[in-house]
């Protein structure tokens, strides 16, 4: 038993040495390509005074990125990942101002000239550290080789071998030499895997985005939401006070203005006053019924009173397609949280009505690990795009505002799938009865 | 409201202000019909919905009518799950109307029910293709709407002005086929909305 797990354990320490080994061939291969790399992109940026380098960098820096991507996925494989710290490049406009203005983004980068040092140290460490394991495995090998028997052929063809600090020229010495073979080997076997993961460490360190750059990035999200979220609210706000004016507001002043004319018409023509009071009185319902929608709009009561799951429930109700609703969510969100994911998948909902042409709609919300999980799933034609309609555009701002993020998935023919994400918690237990 | 009811004749035996006191009421005191706010003190969320389903589990068939600023298919679904009979869910604005308001409670005292006609015809915009509704004719459904709302077949027929008989006739048909077995004809009315309700058939117990 305990062979069997001994031998399972070598077995695997050997599996992990051997693909180390082959991620230092490739180690090799990136040094290699570091170097021509390095010459070109600092030929380019050098030539940029000359004119052409504005035409040369645009094109190097996305091998030079290819070039970093496979160390970073070396690194991966290693155990240590690495995230991808490029600004986002603007599109390429046409004409020269396009060229000169992606240089000057790309030279204004700070992960650029990370890269660069990158590529120089590159030259040596990977080269060196790539090459190891190789050495470490093709040496041993040939010690092996050689103290089983093919010392004797060497020294009858008048070599006489050394191997290590042995000569090879009795069987004491080479099973000497096999011993230290042995060594190697297992020697080659402990290390491979700590070089391999010690460049990812190195590669890591320059090719990771540095802490300058995770604030600077992280400050950048919060700018864009803020001024995302000040947006949204004058813009409800704006509306909110259009409805208003527009609705309920001009609503009372003619219900005072038929109170009024009753109020006169009361003695002299009770008929008239009568019909009147019935004008005023539908009047009112009218505008009840319009403080009732911006209500709905604002904040919905069903939200309100019973919470997200029960809210969900609610538009389920009212949706013309058949929705199935499964929730999961053990107590109450803040509720600023719980509107702007109420709102979403409203939104998403009726999304589905409008465009999915689909019959059936699934709802999953759950609650887990301080995240906040909506999945909606349709059956209808798919071929949904973030990036062309508002309103998707619209609900992953408004998540952003929370860290939230929306995923979709919508392939032509379908089935859409949008996951919604958002990071939060719950502060008090389900209050509803249901 | 106290005075306005007490205008047409009723007795008021209690008026409380808060969500506990009106459970306490409503299972102690067991008025003949109770009309409920459905936000109260302390957390004026949903106490009135939460009171009235309560105090019907404890006394089923108690006869209460939910007043609310807003009429939610989810809690018109939940005040008839029990289908006793005996319950009303209207708009505040319904009020305006005293006489159709106080009929409304009058109905519901006597075992009906009184929904309100936005619940109705959310329903109608939402669910009408869905089965076994969707084998209703237009007729029908208008006949099903008006007793959702509460109607009788008198008030039916008044109100599309064709005789009490084809009115029978028509509530026959839409029981037939949204598959409600003869019995009580109050009970069935309950069930027809109902299923008009869940949009899909409606267990018969």
């Amino acid at each position: 038993m305990d062979v069997a797990v001994a031998i399972g354990l070598t077995g695997r320490a050997l599996t992990r040495a051997l693909y180390a080994t082959g991620r230092g061939v490739v180690l090799v291969a990136t040094a290699a390509l570091s170097l021509v790399l390095f010459i070109v992109t600092t030929l380019a940026t050098a030539f940029i005074l000359l004119g052409v380098g504005v035409l040369l960098l645009p094109l190097v820096t996305p091998l030079v990125r290819r070039l970093t991507g496979l160390c970073r996925n070396v690194a991966a494989r290693c155990g240590v990942p690495i995230a991808t710290p490029y600004l986002p490049l603007p599109p390429l406009e046409p004409g020269m101002f396009g060229w000169v203005q992606r240089c000057r983004s790309i030279l204004t980068d700070p992960a650029t000239w990370r890269d660069l040092l990158f590529l120089l140290l590159n030259t040596l460490v990977g080269f060196a550290l790539g090459l190891l394991p190789l050495t470490l495995l093709v040496y041993s090998v040939e010690g092996l080789v050689l103290s089983t028997g093919f010392w004797m052929l060497m020294r009858e063809s008048g070599v006489n071998f050394w191997y290590g600090f042995t000569a090879l020229d009795s069987w004491p010495h080479a099973a000497l030499g096999a011993l230290v073979s042995l060594a190697v080997f297992a020697f080659w076997a402990a290390v491979a895997p700590h070089v391999t993961a010690g460049h990812a460490h190195f590669a890591r360190s320059l090719l990771g985005p540095s802490e300058r750059s995770v604030i600077a990035s992280r400050m950048r999200h919060l700018s864009e939401t803020r001024s995302d979220v000040i947006n949204i609210q004058a813009t409800e706000l704006r509306r909110i006070e259009r409805d208003l004016h527009d609705g309920a507001q001009a609503r009372l002043v003619a219900i005072g203005m038929k109170l009024g004319a009753a109020n006169r018409q009361l003695r002299t023509n009770p008929d008239a006053a009568e019909t009147l009071l019935v004008d005023a009185r539908n009047a009112t319902a009218s505008a009840l019924e319009e403080l009732r929608c911006l209500i709905r709009g604002i904040h919905p009561p069903v939200l309100a009173e019973r919470g997200l799951e029960d809210a969900i429930r609610a538009i389920a109700l009212e949706s013309p397609v058949d929705v199935e609703v499964t929730t999961d969510v053990p107590g109450r969100m803040a509720a600023p949280a719980e509107s702007a994911v109420y709102f979403a998948l409203s939104e998403l909902l009726n999304n589905v009505v409008k465009h999915a042409n689909a019959d059936r709609v699934s709802i999953d919300v759950r609650h887990e690990a301080g995240l906040l999980r909506a999945v909606v799933i349709d059956n209808g034609q798919g071929g949904a795009d973030a990036t062309l309609g508002t309103g998707l555009r619209g609900i992953e701002r408004r998540c952003a505002t929370f860290d939230g993020t929306l995923v979709l998935s919508s392939p032509e023919g379908g089935p859409t799938v949008a996951i919604l994400e958002l990071p939060c918690a719950l502060y008090s237990p389900r209050t509803s009865s249901s | 409201m106290v005075q306005l009811l007490e205008s047409y004749d009723f007795e008021i035996v209690a008026a409380v202000d808060n969500g506990p006191a009106l459970l306490d009421a409503l299972v102690t005191i067991r008025p003949e019909v109770a009309v409920v706010d459905v936000r109260l003190p302390p957390t004026f969320t949903d106490e009135g919905i939460q009171a009235a389903l309560e105090a019907r589990r404890r006394c089923p068939g108690l006869p209460i009518l939910v007043l609310s600023q807003h009429v939610e298919q989810l809690y018109a679904k939940e005040l008839l799950a029990d289908a006793s009979g005996g319950i009303g869910y209207l708009l505040k604005d319904r009020v305006l109307n005293s006489d159709q308001f106080v009929d409304a409670i009058r109905r519901v005292a006597g075992g009906g029910t009184a929904m309100d006609p936005q619940v109705i015809s959310q329903l109608l915009a939402g669910r009408s293709r869905r089965e076994p509704l969707s084998t209703l004719t237009p007729r029908e459904r208008e006949v099903l709407k008006l007793m959702a709302e509460g109607c009788s077949n008198v008030a039916i027929a008044q109100r599309l002005i064709v005789s009490q008989g084809a009115i029978a006739k028509y509530t026959t048909s839409i029981f037939t086929k949204l598959d409600l077995a003869p019995a009580d004809d109050s009970n069935r009315r309950v069930l027809a909305v109902l299923a008009y309700l869940n949009g899909t058939r409606a267990d018969v117990s």
